[in-house]
């Protein structure tokens, strides 16, 4: 296969160029194939086992090796961002759980801050714990869903069930809170609905100190695995240069590299009180990825252990009006979702509905780097590599 | 009309044995293979802390006849592009290729499928390779692109570890002199040894091999689900869909049965030479007795009447096969029927633990990726097993030119073997190291990284 590379770096060099033009020019078969045939142009998607929803992936293959790439989205569009000005500020909170709706809790609690800002009030001290507490509880949901699917992917099929089953004692704290384990909408403008019930500091506790046991048996089925390393390692490396140009936030930007998270660098809810560390990569590789993201739960547990221990008293809703009219002006407001940075830019017009919503979803934009990661593999890593950037098409296409 | 009434009778005569095997075969396999398929789905419901099937019948039991009328009653779609006559040609190619196979094995002294030719493990293996010509047409006629690729990996995947597997299979029958199936675990019973502990590395060739042959997982790229669909089988439903399952559940009985003959001393008990070991001939009776009186126990248990009866019924059928394994044992004038049961108790035993691995291996592994499979088949596999053959017939030639101890010959040429494989392994990483390095660290772009 060495007598096709020459050919494909200058045609990357090419096609780097001509990005925006249409799919016809972008999958045109070009010469340097191995043996001169044809290339294979692939359909994945949208209805693909490994596809994570309804993400349609153009493949050009020159035998199994990827050639070039073209996502095609909008699969799961809703016009979240059109419906938000139809809505009362309060309405519209329900519908970014929709959103990445493996992680509603965090879309939420972007949502909630971003229109406390705009407002100017603040939410109580004893709501900015609880929500600390259930948003990382909720990033440990979401990146044990990520662990499972991305190991069913390289074809380890049992540590799926492992992770559902700790997953599953997220969601009854959940539902033991608000009544709801996947779209939760779990916190108000301005603070909290519900107040944490009796027992949300012991359920919590004997999570986190379950979860480095369990975290461990992943550990052991995946991390030392030598089919695992050999599957991960090299595969989708994405420099960090790479990763900022496009845009690419958290775990996989991090894996390049770059000490880059939200929480640390703009503190929101309760996240300045507590100690934890970023973990970064080295190479960013999948297996990288899978490293930060593994280190990330603990931190989570971390965060979580320390909230725990003292939780303000006090009470759980801020100073604001039934009716919200915010003032005139706009506000952009970012929390580090489990994805990446999930943004929120709200424009006011003095109403009670916003003039306008504009959501920066993570998945959105690390899809971006998929292209780049993911030329000169093979169809095999293709799977791998949609499986570590993590992608919710929920939140792709919104 | 008697003369052909009399050639019929003829017929029949010379060939009653092999008609009736062939009936047998086919109409027992596929309830085999399907509960094969119910004890794998049992095995990994076990492995991922949850039940599995628990709905038909008592824990499940009668799962693979309601799957299996299921797939009879569904729509046989023939995709409009396909090459219709290929397309229904090739399940049927790779199921009687399986069954075919099957019938040169032997499940005991006394359970002769159909008929021990002299060739027996030539012509399992044989015949079981033609199967890849039905993967191979299939992937082709099904018109898609994800199942011509999932059928070339198949053929590749085949070929490259065919190789591995008939050296590792020269290995045991150089032990064993012979083909035939008979003699090889009648001279596994004179020397009084498995050939497992002779040729170890053989064995552990074999197996990889083997699990790479029928296509499972860690090796499953053929059908890989979350890359191809289902690989060849993508545009199959219904019935003709059931038929490539049934060849591939039916392949792993004949690869396992393949190295129980070979290596593991076939029909033979453990411990069958060791005078004081003869206790074991009476665990497979109290094994059946004590699964009987478990059922028994369980029966009440069970929510639904007619589950109850079921659950009766199968403690009732254990109670029967430990009544027939016992028979032998109590009875003296019955003691010559003990060669035949008990030794296809210990058959099918030994099969199983075979396919339990198989089983325990998939749930526990992630695939390889194809680059990776090819490399460890012709970068390791094969040179092993070769340097394994000639090393086990230089072991072979000192023990019977030169009155070496067997056990020194052949533990001396394991060990040389494992040297050199232990060194391909080395020369392997360093391979991989200096393709990584190769590849780069951050910055180096995707797209150089693949030369392979």
């Amino acid at each position: 296969m060495g007598a096709g590379e020459p050919g494909d770096r200058e045609r990357a060099v090419a096609e780097e160029g001509s990005k925006n033009q249409t799919v016809e020019n972008t999958l045109k078969a070009g010469p340097g194939t191995l043996l001169g045939a044809d290339e294979l142009i692939l359909n994945m998607g949208p209805q693909h086992p490994s596809t994570h929803g309804v993400l349609r992936v153009k493949l050009k293959l020159d035998g199994e090796r990827v050639a070039g790439s073209e996502c095609v989205i909008g699969y799961l569009h809703r016009g979240v961002e059109k419906i938000a000005e139809h809505r009362t500020y309060q309405q519209f909170g329900p519908y970014v759980d929709r959103m990445d709706y493996v992680a509603a809790v965090s879309n939420g609690l972007g949502y909630c801050e971003a229109v406390e800002k705009l407002l100017g009030v603040e939410a109580p001290p004893r709501a900015k714990v609880i929500r600390t507490i259930l948003t990382e509880l909720q990033r440990i949901a979401s990146h044990l869903l990520w662990l499972g699917t991305h190991a069913l992917d390289i074809g380890a099929l049992t540590p799926l069930f492992y992770c559902l089953r700790e997953r599953e004692e997220i969601l009854k704290i959940f539902e033991k809170y608000c009544g709801a384990r996947l779209t939760t909408h779990a916190f108000r403008i301005g603070g909290l609905q519900y107040d944490a019930y009796d027992t949300l500091e012991k359920d919590t506790e004997r999570f986190c100190n379950d979860f480095h046991r369990r975290i461990a048996e992943y550990e052991e089925l995946l991390t030392g695995n030598r089919i695992w390393i050999a599957r991960t390692q090299g595969v989708g490396i994405l420099s960090a240069e790479d990763a900022i140009a496009m845009g690419v936030t958290g775990p996989v930007l991090r894996a390049s590299g770059v000490q880059w998270d939200i929480r640390k660098a703009m503190p929101y809810a309760a996240y300045d009180q507590y100690e934890f560390d970023v973990p970064v990569g080295k190479t960013g590789d999948t297996y990288d990825r899978y490293l930060v993201r593994m280190e990330e739960m603990r931190q989570s547990v971390r965060i979580c252990m320390q909230a725990i221990q003292n939780i303000p008293a006090g009470p759980i809703l801020g100073k604001v009006g039934k009716v919200m009219k915010p003032p005139v002006g706009e506000v952009y407001h970012a929390i580090e979702a489990p994805k990446g940075e999930l943004g929120y830019y709200i424009v006011s017009d003095g109403t009670v509905q916003p003039y306008r919503v504009r959501i920066r979803p993570p998945s959105f934009v690390n899809l971006q780097a998929f292209d780049k990661m993911v030329r000169g593999h093979l169809v095999a890593d293709v799977v791998a590599i949609i499986g570590t950037l993590d992608i919710v098409l929920g939140e792709v296409d919104r | 009309m008697p003369a052909a009434l009399q050639a019929t009778l003829e017929f029949l005569r010379a060939y009653a044995g092999p008609l009736i095997a062939s009936l047998v075969i086919v109409a027992v396999l596929p309830l085999i293979a399907g509960y094969v398929v119910l004890v794998e789905r049992k095995v990994m419901a076990d492995m991922q802390a949850r039940l599995g099937p628990m709905r038909v019948g008592p824990h499940g039991l009668l799962q693979p006849i309601a799957d299996a009328v299921k797939l009879l009653l569904k729509e046989d779609i023939i995709p409009e592009k396909a090459d219709f006559w290929i397309f229904w040609l090739a399940p049927l190619v790779s199921v009687t290729a399986a069954m075919l196979s099957m019938a040169a094995l032997a499940f005991g002294p006394a359970f002769q499928i159909a008929r021990d030719i002299n060739v027996g493990i030539l012509f399992v293996v044989g015949i079981s390779s033609l199967g890849i010509f039905g993967i191979v047409l299939g992937g082709w006629a099904s018109n898609s692109h994800y199942s011509l690729i999932g059928a070339l990996r198949s053929a590749a995947q085949l070929v490259s570890y065919e190789t591995a597997a008939g050296m590792a299979l020269v290995s045991g029958l150089l032990l064993g002199g012979s083909l035939q199936i008979r003699t090889i675990v009648e001279e596994q019973a004179r020397q009084g040894v498995w050939f497992i502990f002779l040729a170890p590395v053989a064995f552990f060739i074999y197996m990889v091999a083997s699990i790479a042959e029928t296509n499972r997982a860690p090796f499953d790229l053929p059908e890989a689900e979350s890359e191809l669909v289902a690989g060849y089988m993508t545009e199959y439903s219904g019935f003709r869909w059931s038929l490539y399952f049934l060849a591939e559940y039916a392949n792993m009985i004949v690869v396992a049965s393949v190295a129980t003959t070979l290596f593991l001393g076939g029909w033979m008990r453990p411990f069958a030479s060791v005078r004081w070991m003869g206790w074991v001939d009476f665990l497979p009776p109290l094994l059946a007795l004590g699964v009987a009186g478990y059922c028994v126990y369980r029966a009440p248990r069970q929510p639904v009447p007619v589950q109850k009866l079921v659950m009766l019924g199968v403690a009732g059928l254990c109670a029967l096969v430990a009544l027939l394994l016992a028979v032998p044992l109590l009875l003296p004038a019955a003691f010559f029927l003990k060669a035949g049961i008990h030794g296809a108790f210990w058959f099918v035993a030994k099969v199983g633990a075979y396919i339990f691995v198989f089983m325990w291996l998939r749930f526990t592994l992630p695939r390889y990726r194809f680059d990776q499979l090819m490399r460890l088949g012709w970068y390791f596999l094969i040179p092993v097993s070769i340097v394994n053959v000639m090393a086990l017939g230089v072991g072979l030639v000192l023990h019977w030119q030169y009155r070496v101890n067997l056990w020194l010959a052949l533990g001396g040429t394991t060990l040389l073997t494992l040297l050199i494989a232990l060194w391909l392994v080395w020369a392997d990483r360093k391979r991989e190291a200096e393709a990584l390095q190769a590849r780069g660290g951050p910055g180096t772009p995707a797209a150089d990284s693949y030369a392979g």
